[in-house]
């Protein structure tokens, strides 16, 4: 360090003290106190920091001025509203209405599509795909998965089993009108009956080896091979003769190792004793759902192009 | 006499505790009914075995230390359950699976949440405010504390008022107002308990032998009276039936949630920020041993800080249904208020002025200071986060648990540990610490600890921020909620393991203090007594 002492000296009175750390005697003489001690706590008579209270009334003119922009002061029936006219409310209006507008002549065409025409319009289907993955990412994640790869209970979208049909329509129709809700009069709607109420449970075990017997191997080989002809008699009329399913009744293919609840031997036999009800909610605003045509479409065409649509 | 009347609330009380216990609509009346009807009756024997006694002679010209150290070690063992139940929620949002089927629903994150928040700032926090405020208020007035065995009252009714709430929460008694969880009956109890701090506070500070009241004592009487008021309006409800936990707002609407968060800010404005201050201006000048910066920053920021601070609840509403005038003066009243809570800083910070050389010899010094350092730093970004275009980023992210955390873990946590450190030596008559090593053990592990927690945070929180706002060219989302809570996974596990290095501190601290309590040197010295008026000059 460049000792400056030798340059001024004769602006330093005390250059010594500057060397070492003052003595709490030594402030004291120095600033001074303010003649009080509480427990031997002294206090100096130091002034403020300048810088502290510049900042502090550089802030203070600052609120005052942001006071008189924007709405701030309560009056007797209503509030200051500020001469720049902002509003939060009025802020986020403007940004809505700035997308739709950009958006609107798109959407329109997305709304007047064929919907099977759109895949041919490289443009709409872009853009229906974008949109169709924000309605998703928003409204359908919580039961699909963000990835779409669903859940115990909520189809898996990605592969190419279907359970109402994986067109492009078909999958527009379930998005629209639901399943198994009391929303919609139009939502898909089967019901696989309890057959604890109507097989032994001798007979429900029995099926139960001959289902798993359709995608592998059953538990118990004997009691599958006497299951073939209680499944004839009380399944195959949902789930087809050779268990491929129906996607007309939303009854599964029993033949494939894809399983909504689970393929194991505890999971199917309390499938069988119960049944299930899985429910969709309908979505289209005109069915009671949250969601516009467009964004049905859109949807609907961005689940289709996840790579199982038919 | 005075016993009989004893007898006489202690048996009403079993008694009602009883009856109600019996029509109890909810669990969690029950419980509490019962721990009430065992307390007094409990209480009720004690006396009554004791009665006509004669009573040990109390020296009236000594200072009532007795319930300061109690308090010091409820602060230290408060401290460590709160910050292990912060360890464990930490952990259970990283792996949900801790949510254990077992425990469901007594131990899930939502019912451990408010009993780590309750536990850290109103059992771990609010103990050392009343315990240092008694020290501090008796030792700068020259006075024993005012009231008897009043103090003994506030001292046990105040932990009694964290074991209600905390069962509470877990039983499922909770009014679901953040940091105003306890039930209406459990408000009750604290308003009486706290009308009784603020008359032995006051008492005290009225029959002081000094001319002029210290400034710590200024910022404990804001905390006191302020909080009062607080608790008072934000409770404001109609119990359903003298029998059941459960009650009706008073307030409803946009109304309710102004009156909540305005609330819920000063809890910290008053509660951490103004109690704490008054626990900063005695403890930092009697272990740096000098005097006090300047008197006039702490006259003006003091009255600064109390008089903007009332204001800027309104930030936490920014973009709801508050009317955008409110949300305005809540953010600019809290811009405002910057420079007032930095006075307290840097008159924390200037006293050590030519004292700088103990950082290196004295760990609790440093401890003292990085707490100071700590509050500089979150009462400048709480005004920065309480600007609307950077709120609009950072609310309802885990910025700002961040936020919170570097205040409390830094500020409010390190501070407690130096004027424990401090206080134990002095209030048991020793030496010294047992170890120095082992608070700079805890220095390091704390601080540490808290950096893991605070940076983690800062990083999952502006990340979770920006990728809720991303929209594509089309305007449309690109990231879903839970893609956003799977990519925060790495930094809750950050967040947790700096939890386990806190709780490990102060573990540390603990073992600490108990070895200087059981194992230090004696001093050798009469017991502290309230010396006649000495005024200095």
């Amino acid at each position: 360090m460049v000792d400056k002492q030798d340059k001024k000296p004769e602006k330093r009175a005390k250059p010594a003290s500057r060397r070492l750390p003052k003595t709490a005697r030594e402030l004291k003489e120095e600033v001074g106190t303010t003649g009080h001690s509480w427990d031997g706590i002294e206090e100096l008579d130091n002034p403020m920091p300048r810088w502290w209270l510049t900042v502090f009334y550089i802030t203070i003119i600052w609120g005052v001025v942001y006071t008189i922009l924007y709405p701030a002061w309560p009056l007797v029936n209503s509030a200051t509203s500020g001469i720049l006219g902002w509003s939060s409310r009025g802020e986020f209006t403007a940004e809505v209405e700035a997308q739709n507008e950009a958006n609107a002549a798109i959407n329109a065409r997305l709304d007047s599509a064929e919907l099977t025409a759109i895949a041919d319009d490289p443009e709409l289907e872009q853009y229906a795909v974008n949109a169709g993955a924000a309605v998703f990412r928003t409204w359908c994640s919580q039961c699909h998965g963000a990835g779409a790869a669903g859940a115990i209970g909520f189809p898996n979208l990605l592969d190419d089993a279907w359970l109402w049909g994986g067109s492009l329509e078909e999958i527009y129709y379930t998005v629209a009108y639901g399943i198994r809700n009391e929303v919609s009069a139009d939502s898909h709607y089967s019901e696989m009956p309890a057959f604890g109420d109507i097989l032994s449970d001798e007979e429900i075990a029995q099926v139960v080896n001959y289902v798993q017997s359709l995608s592998g191997d059953p538990q118990d080989a004997a009691a599958a091979a006497a299951g073939a002809e209680i499944y004839l008699d009380n399944c195959s009329a949902c789930h087809g003769e050779e268990g491929l399913g129906d996607i007309y009744q939303g009854a599964p293919n029993l033949t494939d190792p894809i399983w909504l609840y689970g393929g194991d031997y505890d999971t199917l036999l309390e499938t069988v004793t119960y049944s299930r009800y899985g429910v969709m909610p309908p979505w289209l605003n005109t069915e009671g759902g949250r969601l516009t045509e467009s964004q049905v479409r859109a949807v609907s065409v961005y689940v289709h192009q996840l790579g199982g649509g038919q | 006499m005075l016993d009989y009347v004893k007898l006489i609330v202690l048996g009403v009380i079993a008694i009602c505790a009883a009856i109600a216990a019996n029509y109890a609509r909810d669990l969690a009346f029950n419980v509490h009914m019962l721990i009430i009807l065992l307390l007094a009756g409990g209480l009720f024997l004690w006396t009554l075995r004791g009665i006509d006694e004669p009573k040990p002679e109390i020296d009236q010209t000594a200072y009532m230390d007795g319930v300061v150290r109690y308090g010091v070690i409820a602060t230290a063992f408060w401290g460590v359950i709160g910050f292990i139940a912060g360890t464990f929620i930490a952990f259970q949002l990283a792996f949900p699976m801790l949510n254990f089927e077992w425990g469901q629903p007594y131990l899930n994150f939502g019912r451990l949440r408010p009993l780590h928040t309750s536990a850290v700032i109103f059992a771990f926090g609010g103990n050392a405010l009343i315990a240092t405020s008694f020290y501090v208020v008796q030792r700068t007035s020259a006075a024993r504390l005012w009231g008897g065995n009043l103090g003994w009252f506030v001292f046990w009714g105040y932990n009694l008022f964290i074991v209600l709430a905390a069962t509470g929460y877990v039983l499922g008694g909770t009014q679901s107002r953040e940091y105003a969880e306890p039930e209406w009956y459990i408000d009750i109890w604290l308003t009486i308990v706290w009308v009784a701090y603020l008359a032995v506070f006051l008492g005290t500070i009225i029959k002081r032998k000094e001319p002029h009241i210290y400034v710590a004592n200024w910022f404990y009487l804001a905390f006191i009276v302020t909080v009062a008021m607080l608790h008072l309006l934000n409770n404001l409800a109609l119990p359903i039936s003298v029998f059941g936990s459960e009650s009706v707002r008073l307030f409803s609407g946009v109304q309710d949630a102004m009156i909540q968060w305005w609330y819920g800010h000063n809890a910290v404005g008053f509660f951490l920020t103004a109690g704490f201050l008054g626990m900063m201006y005695y403890f930092i000048p009697k272990q740096a041993e000098r005097p006090v910066f300047s008197y006039k920053l702490s006259i003006i920021h003091f009255w600064a800080l109390i008089f903007l601070y009332i204001w800027a609840g309104p930030h936490h509403l920014h973009y709801t249904a508050l009317p955008d005038w409110a949300s305005t003066l809540g953010m600019v009243m809290s811009i405002i208020l910057w420079m007032p809570s930095w006075g307290g800083m840097i008159n924390g910070l200037m006293t050590l002025s030519g004292a700088w050389d103990k950082l290196r010899t004295d760990p609790v010094i440093r401890m003292m200071v990085v707490s100071v350092g700590f509050y500089g730093m979150s009462t400048f970004e709480g005004p920065m986060m309480s600007i609307r275009a950077v709120n609009s980023l950072s609310h309802y992210t885990d910025w700002t648990i961040g936020h919170v955390h570097s205040g409390a873990l830094g500020w409010n946590g390190m501070i407690t540990f130096g004027a424990l450190y401090y206080l134990v030596p002095a209030l048991w008559h020793k030496r010294g610490l047992y170890s120095l090593s082992m608070v700079s053990w805890h220095f390091w592990l704390a601080t540490i600890g808290i950096v893991l927690y605070a940076a983690s945070m800062w990083v999952t929180g502006i990340m979770e921020g920006l990728m809720w706002r991303e929209v594509d060219a089309n305007g449309f989302l690109v990231n879903s909620f839970a893609d956003t809570v799977a990519a925060k996974f790495p930094m809750y596990v950050v967040r947790a393991l700096g939890g386990v290095l806190y709780v490990t501190g102060a573990v540390i601290m603990c073992v600490n203090l108990w070895l200087t309590i059981t194992r230090g040197q004696s001093k050798q010295e009469k017991p502290a007594t309230a010396p006649a008026a000495t005024p200095a000059e």
